[in-house]
């Protein structure tokens, strides 16, 4: 944790994106958090990610539950509202934010315990109905906040750092979550921003329920041996089955890479990623696949991460609710209120 | 089988039918109420059901008052008997001099009948039987036939009632045809058999007028539709169903684009309750009107997230439809049992803001009100039906809108104001009322961001567990709280004829009773002076209702005088000048019991001083 206040100069010649905005800009407020903890590099490739895609800040909302991870929306995207609403209830707060308003891209940041745990029904229930949003757990195997008690996605035998070792199944968020229907499913490692940063521009241009399991150890509680959740297990068990490499807005694509090894995947809305396969077999587009690909490699200790599923032609909740274009948020009393006239033929039709 | 003393009334009885739950029997009888009030005859019906789909007892009961009671009354005059389970004490809960109408195709012994009402045999079953060959058919035309028989015996304008059937099937001429034609089975069979009428019998009169009959679920539900409300995300519950089913349908009937078809509307059946009010408070935050229906149990469930509204202050509405708990206690059974845990919900220092409506359409009015409530005080407001307002068809004034009102979304700061360069705290009090501006997530490219959450802030909205800070953000929520109380409805006095040391405290469907208590009472000689309260916080003329009088009672539908214990509590009142008057066995309050209640308490200060006695 730093004490100093955050200097507001930078250079003079930072990069600009294309809406003149540099990474100063996306950035929020100074991190509470460990120095080193794994949350903090979710931040930046979040604000990475914001940059690149020249996304206008305020045009998105951060939602977050309770717990270490849920404190970092404060922390990027000082221009956007955010909300640090309730222990496992960030899913529910952002549906009702999503319907209110359909046109604000939807952040959600949660933990492990926050939506493994005490909020994992809620996490079930809104990839269930669709809803349209970028939904990141970080991950880290443990409570930090309350001091390293397990949480629901440690690994079996897996040893917390008082010597206790593990004996519940622990749960996969991204087996979950394909097994609920989201349409955008990836998995990836704080430490591993080339990775991260180009899943979460690609969650954010998809129109559909995109989640992100990011493995981002805790420093404090979870990054000794015996942990399967520290930096040098999980680098060494990583099983990284693609990257992408090339997000295009809608413009034409160029990569440079030998035929065969990039898969062209266009979405609903025009985007176009371009995924470098490491694993030639294995077919972002097939949710049963992937959910056996993610057991096989599980039995054999591996963390699979990359891009693991992709509907490209997603449904949100607003197509299953047929709700109107402009958002309810905006529409007025002379459209909402049907008037006495009406009320006057209600009222004839119950006497 | 006439009795000694039949109980002879016109337009003034009690009548319940006695059905079993799954039968058809609801609609036969709905209709048996429809056609008194289209003769011009007031009634309120009672449905009276378990937890039940099929198989077990329910009733229905019509209260049929010319005057225009239509609180239940207590005790009944007629018993329409068709469920053998409920038989014994149906028969045993009839008034003395009353009449019981059963099937009679089966001969029943002596014994189950009372020598001292006037027994009524019809051959439902032999009619039926003889008639019909479908199972369906013949279960659900037996009730339009017992319907045709008691039209006769009570005199019901039979035309009447074929009009309500034409209505009810309008366009579907084989259904309407055969409904009439067990009409008249059930009607013939009893001019020809039986003497009609009998003691009891409806008149037509002119005492319904404008008014019109509907469910108070129903007219909560179009309150919200009216008041703008854009979001609803509930749990089922009963009692509270009802209320999503029925903005479900108003909402595909009054707010479906007319060219493009699509919802300006968004309803979603939350995982439970914690959901429900999880989308209900994202999406107040994000500026749509958003409100959930539940019941006591959804209340308890919601209490984290009450907290947070109150404390990160966003608009939510909750509509309770109360229930009698504790758990699940009498699901299906009536009682004003949540004014405390709703008034003070949540952990921490708390108070929410409580409409009390008395009827539908009370009930539609603080709905729509609700909204702009929510909005102005950006927190969460609750309107307490119960299942007796809620669930039972009421004779109410029509339901009233005007069309020049326009929403009181609050103080909202627009992206044009930000550029006006106006000062934004989102906990700032600018004018002394308690109420801080908001921003919309969205609104301003660089300007009137706030990180909203639960933990302590300044007025800036910047993190701070300083207790200075803390207590003066806690003490402009206590002024926002005294702003309320002159934006709530308030509460309405009546007083009585001749100058009371004594007055009366009630609220929400305790009204028709209370006010037909009245009348009982000051035959009884006791005059005392009225006041409904309509809201939480209390408006002041409630403490100087209590100051005018010597001793007030508080009539509630609950065990631990809650509304009592609250004007204790928040107005400091020596609880000995509040005497409570409680009614909590699930049925509804009557003017019976209420006017036996404090009679009698009355009755004891005027026994006569000793010493007068003495000399």
């Amino acid at each position: 944790m730093t004490y100093v206040i955050k200097p507001k100069f930078h250079h003079p010649e930072l990069p600009k994106n294309k809406l003149g905005y540099t990474h100063r800009d996306y950035e929020g407020k100074i991190s509470t958090l460990c120095a080193g903890c794994g949350h903090d590099s979710i931040t930046a490739s979040i604000i990475e990610a914001c940059f690149e895609l020249s996304t206008e800040p305020h045009r998105v909302a951060k939602i977050s539950g309770i717990g270490c991870s849920s404190k970092t929306p404060d922390y990027f995207l000082g221009n956007s509202h955010g909300f640090n609403s309730v222990h496992g209830r960030m899913p529910s707060v952002l549906t009702g934010a999503n319907l209110a308003n359909r046109d604000l891209i939807y952040l959600g940041v949660s933990g492990d315990g926050d939506s493994a745990s005490i909020g994992f029904g809620q996490f079930a229930h809104c990839m269930r109905r669709g809803v349209n949003m970028v939904y990141i757990v970080e991950n880290n195997g443990v409570y930090g906040l309350t001091k390293g008690q397990f949480s629901a996605t440690a690994d079996r035998g897996s040893k917390s750092k008082r010597g206790v070792v593990n004996s519940d199944n622990a749960i996969d968020m991204v087996g979950i979550a394909l097994q609920l229907g989201a349409s955008f499913v990836a998995r990836s490692f704080s430490g591993d921003k080339k990775q991260l940063v180009p899943l979460i521009k690609a969650a954010i241009e998809h129109q559909g329920a995109a989640f992100i399991d990011v493995i981002s150890p805790c420093v404090a509680f979870n990054n000794h041996a015996g942990s399967t959740k520290s930096f040098d297990y999980v680098r060494e068990h990583n099983e990284a089955v693609n990257f992408l490499d090339v997000i295009t807005g809608r413009a034409p694509i160029h990569v440079d890479y030998a035929p065969g090894t990039v898969e062209m995947v266009e979405q609903h809305d025009g985007t176009v990623l371009a995924l470098r396969k490491l694993n030639a077999e294995y077919n972002v587009n097939d949710r049963n696949a992937a959910m056996s690909f993610l057991h096989h490699h599980a039995a054999k200790g591996q963390i699979v991460t990359g891009l693991l599923y992709v509907d490209q032609e997603p449904e949100d909740l607003h197509v299953h609710l047929n709700t109107v274009e402009k958002p309810l948020n905006t529409l007025e009393a002379k459209e909402l209120c049907p008037g006495s006239a009406s009320l006057e033929k209600i009222n004839a039709a119950l006497r | 089988m006439p009795a000694a003393n039949p109980i002879s009334s016109v337009n003034d009885f009690v009548i319940r039918f006695a059905n079993v739950n799954g039968s058809g029997s609801a609609s036969a009888n709905e209709l048996f109420g429809r056609a008194i009030l289209r003769m011009g005859v007031p009634v309120s019906p009672r449905n009276i059901f378990p937890s039940n789909i099929q198989g077990l007892p329910t009733w229905y009961e019509v209260r049929v008052s010319e005057a225009g009671h239509l609180g239940a009354r207590g005790g009944i005059d007629m018993m329409v008997a068709m469920n053998p389970q409920t038989w014994d004490k149906d028969v045993a809960s009839i008034e003395p001099g009353g009449y019981l109408l059963y099937d009679s195709t089966k001969p029943m012994p002596k014994s189950k009948f009372r020598d001292d009402i006037t027994v009524i045999g019809v051959p439902l079953t032999a009619i039926t039987n003889s008639t019909y060959s479908d199972p369906r058919q013949r279960q659900l035309f037996k009730n339009i036939i017992y319907l045709g028989a008691l039209s006769a015996l009570l005199d019901i304008d039979p035309k009447t009632i074929e009009k309500l059937i034409g209505e009810q099937y309008k366009g579907k001429e084989k259904l309407l045809s055969s409904n009439v034609h067990a009409l008249h089975l059930g009607r013939d069979y009893a001019l020809q058999n039986l003497k009609c009428p009998i003691g009891l019998r409806v008149q037509k009169a002119d005492k319904v007028g404008d008014r019109i009959f509907i469910e108070g679920n129903s007219a909560a539900a179009l309150g919200a539709v009216y008041g703008g409300a854009t979001v609803c995300a509930w749990y089922p519950i009963t009692p509270s169903s009802s209320l999503a089913d029925a903005f479900t349908s108003h909402c595909k009937r009054l707010r479906h684009d007319p060219e493009t078809k699509k919802a300006k509307y968004a309803i979603v059946q939350g995982e439970d309750e914690l959901a429900s009010i999880g989308i209900v408070i994202g999406a107040g935050w994000n500026g749509s009107r958003a409100f959930t229906a539940t019941s006591g149990p959804g209340i308890s469930l919601m209490q984290e997230f009450i907290g947070l509204s109150y404390f990160a202050e966003i608009p939510a509405v909750i509509m309770d439809v109360q229930r009698a708990g504790p758990s699940t206690g009498m699901p299906t059974r009536t009682q004003q049992c949540d004014i405390i845990s709703a008034a003070y919900a949540s952990h921490g220092d708390t108070k929410h803001i409580l409409l009390f409506p008395e009827d539908p359409a009370e009930a539609f009015e603080m709905a729509a009100q609700a909204f702009d409530l929510a909005d102005r005080l950006q927190t969460t407001i609750f309107l307490m039906l119960d299942l007796d307002i809620g669930m039972n068809h009421r004779l109410c004034r029509p339901l009233k809108w005007d069309d020049a009102k326009q929403y009181d979304r609050g103080k909202v700061m627009t992206a044009a104001m930000l550029d006006e360069g106006r000062d934004f705290g989102r906990y700032l009090d600018v004018d002394g009322d308690g109420i801080p501006f908001r921003t919309y997530p969205g609104t301003h490219p660089t300007k009137g961001s706030f990180f909203t959450r639960g933990t302590s802030r300044d007025r800036y909205a910047r993190y701070t567990e300083e207790g200075p800070a803390y207590q003066d953000n806690m003490q402009r929520l206590l002024r926002k709280f005294e702003t309320a109380k002159d934006l709530v409805p308030r509460p309405l006095q009546a007083n009585a004829g001749k100058p009371t040391k004594y007055g009366v405290i009630y609220f929400g469907s305790t009204s028709p009773a209370m006010d037909e208590a009245v009348g009982l009472l000051e035959a009884r000689g006791h005059e005392l002076d009225r006041l409904r309260v309509r809201a939480f916080p209390f408006h002041s003329s409630v403490s100087s209702f209590i100051a005018e009088h010597d001793f007030v009672y508080v009539v509630e539908q609950n065990r631990d005088s809650q509304l009592r214990s609250l004007i204790v509590n928040e107005l400091s009142i020596d609880p000995v000048r509040l005497v409570p008057i409680l009614h909590y066995d699930g049925t509804p309050i009557t003017a019976r019991f209420i006017a036996r209640a404090i009679g009698d308490h009355l009755d004891q200060l005027k026994v006569t001083p000793l010493r007068k006695v003495v000399s």
